[in-house]
C-alpha cells in the first residue's frame, strides 16, 4: 500500500469549530440554573463548602433576628450607635443572596455540562443486538455460520462477541475481531464524516452509541453494562462524581482556616468590645463574619474546577478525572510524537539523486512509472516532483503493482514487458538488485553516501532500481523523501521551553533522521527508534528526576506507557486498551491539543489563585468601611478610619456585605472562562496576576462600596 | 533628640549584623550538618545513650523535644517550690505554686514572663540551676525545631529528619555556651556587674539607707539575650543599671538579640543549597524589621501631649542614659524576636507608639523571631505566600521542590490559626468571665480604660507568641492571670512545634521536584515583596478589630 519502510498512519484533521459557544454566559443560562441554586440551600448539601455554610448559618440568624425585632422593641444598638428598623432584614436578605450567588456559579457550571449529557444519554437507550453463540474465531472468524440470539444492549456482559450490520446502533464499547466498516461517530465526537473502523491494528476500538454505516463487523466487547465510555462521559461531563482535587483540597483547608480565624476574631470581640461598653449586635457581628470569611473564592471554587472541566470537553478532550486536568498544569515534560504533531506527517518527494551513469530522466520516469498507482502521499509527491522536473506524466501501464509488505520493505511495478521497477529501504532493493545481477562496488559506495548524505540531512532515502526484460538489474539512483516539520512549531516550543516545560519528540526514525529534524522542529530532546519499552523507560526516567510527564498514544503498545505517564491523552481512534490506560481521550485524535491541555490546566490552577488572591485582598477594604462603623459611637476617633466617607454606619456595613454579594455575581463569567494565559515565565506572570488580581482586590471594593454607598443613602433611615 | 543618633545607633547594628550573616549563618550550618562529634559530646551521648549517627522519624524528634521540655518545666518548678531549703536562697521564701507553674512555663518555652519582681523573689540557686539552665536549652530545643524544618526541605524521600540529642547538644556546647562566656566577659568590661554578694546596704548622699542588690547578673545577661529569652535578673529588666549601665551595653543586647535570628537565613540557604534563598528570607525579615523601627521612632519622637512636646518627643518611661534611638530600637529588637527584655517601658509609650511592639509579636515574631522559631514561623508564612502565589503561575505550588499538597496546607493553616486564638480568647475570656473580669478589672488593671485593655491584650500577645515582655501596669500575679498566660505560653510554644516537625516529616518523606522557569522562583525581590505582604496581611486582618478597639482607639482620640 504504502512504498516506505515506516508505515504513518495519520487520521484526518479537520478543524471544526466549538461544540458551544465559550465563555460569556447569557441570561436563560442563569434562569435555568436558578431553582437548582435553591436546591442546594439545603445544608447537606451547603455542609460541604464551609466558607458558604457560615454565610448560610448567618443568614438564617439574621432571619430570625428579623423576624423576632419588632417583638423585642426594635434592633439592638451597637457599638453605641443606634441602627434603622429595617437594618437587620436588608442584612438577612443580603446574606441569602450571596448563598444563592454562590450556588449559582455552580449550577451554572454544572448546567453547561448538563446539556452535553442529555445529548450523550440519547445514544445510550437500550437496543436489539445480535450476540453471537459459541462464537470461534479459528473456525469462523466472520461469524458466517455462527448462530445467534437477540439480546438487550443492556445484558451485553465483557467477553460477550456480537454482530453488528450497517445501519445497526453499536451496543457497547468494544474491539472489532472481525471486518471493516464505516461508523458515524458523530455522537460522541461530533464529527460528522464517517470514520472507519477494522479489525487488527490501532483503530480497532469502537464505541457503545455509535452507528455502523457499511459492512458488516464482529465485536468483542470489552465493557461491563453501565461503565461504558459513554457512561463515564456522562458521568464526567455532568460532575456528578466529581471529586476534588488535591490541589482544590489543599486550598479549601487554607479557606477553612481563614475562616476559623476569623470566627474567632468575632466570637471574641463582644466581650473584649464589651470592656468599653462597645459592644456589636448580632446582625453587625455576622455582617463582619461574612465579610471577613473568604466568600469571593469560596462561592466560585467549585464551579472553577466544573469549569475547568468543561472547557476541556468544549474542546472535544475528556478527562477521566479532575486531578489529570490539575496534573496537566504541572506537566514539566512533554512527549510528543513526531508525525502528526511536529511533522505533517507525509514525506515529500524534493530531490531525485541519479547515481553516475545513469540519466537523470531514466531515475525521473523510473520513479515516477512506479508511484502511478502509489496513493499514498508520498508516491504523489514522487509524481509531482517528477512532473515539476519537466517531465510529462507517463502513462498508466497495466503492470502488476507490487505493493509495499513490511517483509519486502519495497513496492513497485512489474510492467507488460517484462521489465521490473523497485523502490524501497535501500538495503532490500540492493538486495533485489543483486539477485541476478553482480553489483559494482564503486556504485554501491556511491549509493552508500547519498544515503547517508540524505539520512543526516533528516531525510529519507528511496532507493530505486530497474530491472530490464531480460533480467538485468541496476540501482539507478535515489528519491529525496523529506519530512516536512510544520509551520510554527518552533515558536511554539520556544513558548513551552518559557513555561517551563521540556519537550521530547518520540519517533520511529533512525537518530540521524531524529536529530536533524528535532534541531529543525527546535525540540529539547527526541527520543529516536522509540520502541513501546524505551518509551516506557523514558518516562520513568523522567518521572525519577521530579518531572512530571504527559503523552499521547493511541495503539494498545503505548498502553503502558499511557499508564505510567501523569497525563496520558488516548487518541479516539485508538485501542480500547489504550483509552483505558491513559487519563484522558481526545475525541479528536489531534496529537497537538496535549499543549491546548497543559495551557487548561494551568489555567485552572491560575483562575483559583488569582479569585483567592482577590477574595482575601477585598478584606482591606471591607474593614475600612466596616471597623469606624461599628465602633463609631463609642470612639468617634475612630471615624479616621472611615477613609470612603460612608454615609452612616448602617450605610457602611450594609453596603460592605451587599458589595460582597454582588462581587459573587460579577465573578461568575471570570470564574467560568478561567483567567487569561499567556505563556511566559512564572515571574513575569505572577507580576501581571499579583497587579490585577492582589491590587485590584484592594482597590476595587473601595470604589465598588463607595458607589453602593451613595446608592443607599437615598433610603430613608440609612 | 539628634536624628543623627538614632540613625547612627541603627545603622551600627545594621552593620554588625551584615559583617556576622555569613560566619555565624554558616558556622550554624556547619554545626548541624557536621558529622564529626566533640570528645565532650561523645561522652554526653554515652551518658544519656543515644547513638548520635542513628536519625529518628518526626514523630520521634517530637517526643524527644516534648521530652526534655517537660522535665525543663518539673524541675524547675521543682526548684522554686524548694527554694528555702537552696543555698544562696538570700532569706527568700518558697515560691508560691502559682507562680512556680507559670515561671517554670515561662522559661521552659522561652517565654520569660515575669509575674514577680526577681530581686526580691528568686535566690541564686534558682536563678542559676534554674532559670539558666532554661535559657540555654530552651533557645536550644528552638534552633532544634527549625534545622529540624531546614533538613526536611532539603531533604529527599527521606524518613527521618535528624537526632534530637545530638542537635541540642551541639547547639549548646558549640553556639550558645561558647558566646555566652564571650559575651559575659565583655559586659563585665562594660560595667554590668557579676558576683554573689546579696544585697548591701549603702547610705546615699541624702542620708537614707538604701539597699543595693548584688548578684551574677553578666552570666545570665548574656544567654538572657543571645537565647532571645528576655527574662531579667531586676525586675526592670535592661533598664536596670546592672544589667544594661551604659548605651553601648544596650546597643550590644539590641546586636546580640539579633545575631542569631538574622543569621538562621543563612544557615537556611546554605543546608538547602541555595543561599539566595536565605537572602530572600533576610530580606523579608529586615524590611519589617526596617519598617517597624521607623514607624515606632517617628511615633516616639513626634508623641503628642503636653509633655512630650516640651521634653522635645515622649520620654517617658524610658532611661535619659538611652534616649529615644536606643529605647525603640530596642524596643523593636526585643518584641520582632522572643526576647521580651525591656530597655524603657512599652506601657508608658505613646498609645501608637505601644501599638507597635503589640504589632510586632502578632505578626508572629518572624522578623527576624526568636532563635530558632523566627525561622520557622517565617518559613510557614513562606509556604502559605508560595501556595496562593503558586496558584497564580499554574503549577501546583512547590517550595524549594517540595509539593504544597492538602497535608502541607494543613498543617501550615493551623499553624498561623494558633497564635490569634490564643491571643483573643484569652483576651476575651478575661472579660467575658463575669468573676475573672472583677478581678482582672479591680486587681490587675492599673489603668483603667482603653489603656487597661491594651494591657490585658499585650499580655496575652506577649505570652502566645513566647515574648515575655509587660506592658507595665498590669498585676499579672493573680490566679487568672497565672493560669490563663501559663496555657497561653504552653500552647503557643508547643502546638506550634508539633506542627513544624509534623511539615518537616511531610516534606523530607517528599520527592524534590527540579525548578524550571515554570516554576515559582522563591528567591527574588518579587517574592520578598510577596512574602512581606502575606504575613502583614494575615495578621492585619486577624488583630485589625482588637487593635481598634485598644491602641487604635486610644490613639485615634
Amino acid at each position: 500500500m504504502t512504498t516506505l519502510e515506516t508505515v504513518s498512519v495519520t487520521p484526518p484533521h479537520k478543524p471544526r469549530p466549538p461544540a458551544r459557544a465559550t465563555g460569556a454566559i447569557s441570561a436563560a443560562q442563569l434562569l435555568a440554573a436558578l431553582p437548582g441554586a435553591f436546591r442546594k440551600l439545603d445544608p447537606r448539601q451547603m455542609w460541604r463548602n464551609p466558607v458558604m455554610f457560615i454565610v448560610e448559618t448567618g443568614a438564617l440568624l439574621t432571619t430570625a433576628l428579623a423576624i423576632a425585632e419588632p417583638f423585642l422593641g426594635g434592633p439592638a444598638t451597637s457599638g453605641g450607635d443606634t441602627v434603622p428598623p429595617s437594618f437587620t432584614a436588608a442584612i438577612a436578605g443580603w446574606l441569602w443572596l450571596t448563598v444563592v450567588f454562590a450556588n449559582l456559579a455552580e449550577s451554572v457550571a454544572e448546567g453547561r455540562g448538563k446539556a452535553q449529557a442529555d445529548s450523550l444519554r440519547k445514544t445510550r437507550t437500550s437496543t436489539r443486538t445480535a450476540r453471537l453463540v459459541g462464537y470461534d474465531s479459528e473456525t469462523d472468524a466472520a461469524a458466517q455460520h455462527t448462530p445467534t440470539e437477540q439480546v438487550s444492549s443492556a445484558d451485553l456482559t465483557l467477553g460477550d462477541v456480537i454482530v453488528v450490520v450497517a445501519g445497526d446502533l453499536i451496543p457497547g464499547d468494544g474491539d472489532i475481531i472481525w471486518g471493516i466498516a464505516s461508523v458515524d461517530e458523530s455522537a460522541i465526537t461530533g464529527e460528522s464524516a464517517p470514520v472507519v473502523r477494522e479489525s487488527g491494528g490501532d483503530r480497532s476500538a469502537v464505541t457503545g452509541g455509535t452507528r455502523v454505516l457499511s459492512d458488516r463487523i464482529v465485536v468483542l466487547i470489552t465493557s461491563k453494562p453501565g461503565e461504558t465510555f459513554v457512561d463515564r462521559m456522562i458521568g464526567l461531563v455532568e460532575g456528578a462524581k466529581r471529586q476534588k482535587t488535591p490541589n482544590e483540597m489543599a486550598l479549601n483547608i487554607l479557606l477553612a482556616a481563614l475562616s476559623i480565624v476569623f470566627v474567632v476574631v468575632t466570637l471574641t470581640l463582644n466581650p473584649i468590645a464589651g470592656y468599653s461598653n462597645a459592644a456589636v449586635s448580632l446582625p453587625v457581628l455576622v455582617a463582619l463574619l461574612v465579610c471577613l470569611i473568604p466568600t469571593t473564592i469560596g462561592a466560585l471554587l467549585s464551579a472553577i474546577g466544573i469549569a475547568g472541566m468543561d472547557r476541556l470537553v468544549q474542546r472535544n478532550v475528556l478527562a477521566m478525572s479532575g486531578r489529570a486536568v490539575e496534573a496537566a498544569g504541572d506537566v514539566t515534560t512533554l512527549l510528543l510524537d513526531k508525525t502528526g504533531t511536529i511533522t505533517y506527517g507525509n514525506r515529500r518527494a524534493t530531490e531525485f539523486v541519479p547515481l553516475a551513469g545513469v540519466e537523470t530522466s531514466v531515475l525521473v520516469y523510473s520513479a515516477a512509472l512506479s508511484s502511478l498507482s502509489d496513493p499514498t502521499p508520498e508516491g504523489k509527491s514522487i509524481v509531482d516532483l517528477a512532473v515539476a522536473q519537466c517531465l510529462e506524466r507517463p502513462n498508466a501501464q497495466d503492470g502488476i503493482v507490487v505493493p509495499f509488505t513490511a517483509q519486502t520493505r519495497m513496492s513497485g511495478i512489474d510492467l507488460p514487458d517484462g521489465a521490473q521497477i523497485r523502490k524501497g529501504a535501500g538495503s532490500a532493493v540492493i538486495a533485489w538488485a543483486s539477485e541476478t545481477t553482480p553489483s559494482d562496488p564503486s556504485a554501491l559506495a556511491e549509493l552508500a553516501g547519498q544515503v547517508e548524505r540524505i539520512s543526516q540531512a533528516g531525510g529519507t532515502p528511496l532507493v530505486v532500481a530497474v530491472g530490464s526484460a531480460e533480467g538485468k538489474r541496476q540501482i539507478v539512483g535515489v528519491i529525496y523523501l523529506k519530512d516536512v516539520v510544520k509551520e510554527g512549531t518552533a515558536a511554539r516550543f520556544a513558548e513551552l521551553r518559557a513555561m517551563g516545560i521540556c519537550t521530547i519528540m518520540v519517533t520511529g526514525d533512525n537518530p540521524l533522521t531524529a536529530k536533524t529534524i528535532a534541531a529543525e522542529a527546535g525540540v529539547d530532546d527526541f527520543l529516536a527508534e522509540a520502541t513501546p519499552e524505551e518509551k516506557l523507560e523514558l518516562i520513568r526516567r523522567e518521572q525519577a528526576g521530579g518531572n512530571l510527564v504527559a503523552m499521547t498514544g493511541d495503539g494498545t503498545n503505548d498502553a503502558p506507557a499511557l499508564a505510567q505517564a501523569d497525563v496520558g491523552v488516548a487518541m479516539n481512534t485508538g485501542t480500547s486498551a489504550a483509552k483505558e490506560a491513559g487519563n484522558m481521550v481526545d475525541l479528536d485524535s489531534d496529537p497537538t491539543k496535549l499543549i491546548d491541555i497543559v495551557r487548561i490546566g494551568k489555567q485552572l490552577l491560575i483562575t483559583r489563585g488569582a479569585l483567592t488572591t482577590f477574595s482575601i485582598a477585598n478584606d482591606v477594604a471591607k474593614y475600612f468601611a466596616i471597623i469606624p462603623a461599628m465602633f463609631a459611637g463609642v470612639f468617634p476617633g475612630l471615624a479616621f478610619l472611615n477613609l470612603m466617607q460612608l454615609h452612616s454606619p448602617a450605610s457602611a456595613i450594609l453596603s460592605a456585605i451587599i458589595f460582597n454579594a454582588l462581587i459573587i455575581v460579577a465573578l461568575i463569567p471570570l470564574a467560568l472562562r478561567g483567567v487569561k494565559y499567556r505563556p511566559a515565565a512564572a515571574s513575569s506572570i505572577l507580576s501581571r496576576n499579583l497587579l490585577v488580581y492582589g491590587l485590584g482586590g484592594v482597590l476595587v471594593p473601595f470604589i465598588g462600596i463607595k458607589l453602593i454607598d451613595l446608592a443607599i443613602t437615598l433610603i430613608p433611615g440609612f | 533628640m539628634d536624628n543623627w543618633q538614632i540613625a547612627l545607633q541603627a545603622a551600627t547594628v545594621a552593620l554588625v549584623l551584615t559583617l556576622i550573616y555569613r560566619p555565624l549563618g554558616d558556622y550554624m550550618a556547619l554545626i548541624y550538618t557536621s558529622r564529626r562529634d566533640l570528645r565532650v559530646e561523645r561522652g554526653f551521648y554515652r551518658l544519656i545513650g543515644v547513638d548520635p549517627r542513628s536519625e529518628q522519624t518526626w514523630q520521634s524528634y517530637l517526643r524527644s523535644a516534648l521530652a526534655i521540655s517537660f522535665v525543663g518545666v518539673l524541675v524547675l518548678y521543682g526548684l522554686q517550690r524548694l527554694q528555702a531549703a537552696l543555698p544562696y536562697a538570700l532569706g527568700f521564701p518558697a515560691i508560691p505554686e502559682g507562680l512556680s507553674f507559670n515561671t517554670a512555663i515561662s522559661f521552659v518555652t522561652n517565654t520569660n514572663w515575669q509575674s514577680y519582681s526577681p530581686d526580691v523573689t528568686m535566690g541564686y540557686s534558682v536563678q542559676l540551676l534554674g532559670l539558666a539552665v532554661q535559657n540555654f536549652v530552651s533557645a536550644a530545643v528552638g534552633l532544634c525545631v527549625a534545622i529540624a524544618l531546614v533538613r526536611a526541605f532539603a531533604a529527599v524521600r527521606s524518613g527521618t529528619i535528624g537526632n534530637f540529642w545530638v542537635d541540642l547538644t551541639r547547639g549548646i556546647l558549640r553556639l550558645l555556651l561558647p558566646v555566652s562566656v564571650l559575651v559575659a566577659i565583655l559586659l563585665i568590661a562594660a560595667g554590668v556587674i557579676q558576683n554573689v554578694a546579696g544585697f548591701t546596704s549603702i547610705t546615699t548622699l541624702t542620708g537614707t539607707t538604701q539597699s543595693l542588690p548584688g548578684g551574677p547578673v553578666a552570666s545570665q545577661e548574656a544567654i538572657k539575650i543571645l537565647g532571645t529569652n528576655g527574662g531579667g535578673f531586676f525586675n526592670a529588666n535592661s533598664a536596670h543599671p546592672f544589667e544594661n549601665p551604659t548605651a553601648l551595653t544596650s546597643l550590644l543586647q539590641v546586636v546580640l538579640m539579633l545575631a542569631i535570628p538574622f543569621s538562621l537565613p543563612r544557615t537556611f540557604g546554605t543546608i538547602v543549597g541555595d543561599r539566595k534563598q536565605g537572602y530572600a528570607i533576610l530580606a523579608t525579615m529586615a524590611s519589617i524589621f526596617v519598617i517597624s523601627l521607623t514607624a515606632l521612632t517617628l511615633f516616639e519622637t513626634l508623641g503628642g501631649g503636653t509633655a512630650p512636646q516640651l521634653a522635645g518627643a515622649a520620654m517617658e518611661g524610658k532611661e535619659t542614659r538611652f534616649g529615644i534611638g536606643a529605647s525603640t530600637l530596642y524596643a523593636t529588637a526585643t518584641t520582632l524576636t522572643s526576647t521580651g527584655a525591656v530597655n524603657s517601658m512599652h506601657d508608658s509609650f505613646t498609645a501608637l507608639g505601644g501599638l507597635m511592639p503589640m504589632f510586632n509579636m502578632m505578626l508572629g515574631e518572624v522578623a527576624p523571631g526568636g532563635v530558632g522559631s523566627g525561622l520557622y514561623g517565617m518559613l510557614i508564612l513562606a509556604v502559605i505566600a508560595v501556595f496562593v502565589a503558586g496558584l497564580l503561575v499554574g503549577r501546583t505550588p512547590e517550595y524549594l521542590g517540595k509539593k504544597l499538597g492538602p497535608r502541607e496546607i494543613k498543617l501550615a493553616s493551623l499553624y498561623i490559626l494558633v497564635t490569634p486564638t490564643l491571643v483573643l480568647a484569652g483576651t476575651a475570656l478575661s472579660f467575658a468571665i463575669p468573676a475573672v473580669r472583677a478581678d482582672v478589672e479591680g486587681t490587675s488593671i492599673w489603668n483603667p480604660g482603653l489603656h487597661g485593655l491594651s494591657e490585658v491584650l499585650y499580655a496575652f500577645t506577649s505570652a502566645s507568641n513566647n515574648n515575655g515582655s509587660a506592658f507595665a501596669g498590669l498585676t499579672a500575679n493573680t490566679p487568672w492571670f497565672n493560669a490563663a498566660l501559663g496555657a497561653a505560653m504552653l500552647l503557643g510554644r508547643f502546638i506550634p512545634i508539633v506542627l513544624v516537625l509534623a511539615l518537616a516529616g511531610t516534606l523530607a518523606a517528599q520527592d524534590k521536584v527540579p525548578a524550571t522557569t515554570g516554576t515559582l522562583p522563591t528567591n527574588k525581590p518579587q517574592f520578598v515583596g510577596l512574602l512581606f505582604g502575606v504575613t502583614i496581611i494575615i495578621v492585619a486582618l486577624t488583630y485589625f478589630p482588637v487593635l481598634a478597639l485598644g491602641p487604635l482607639a486610644e490613639g485615634l482620640q
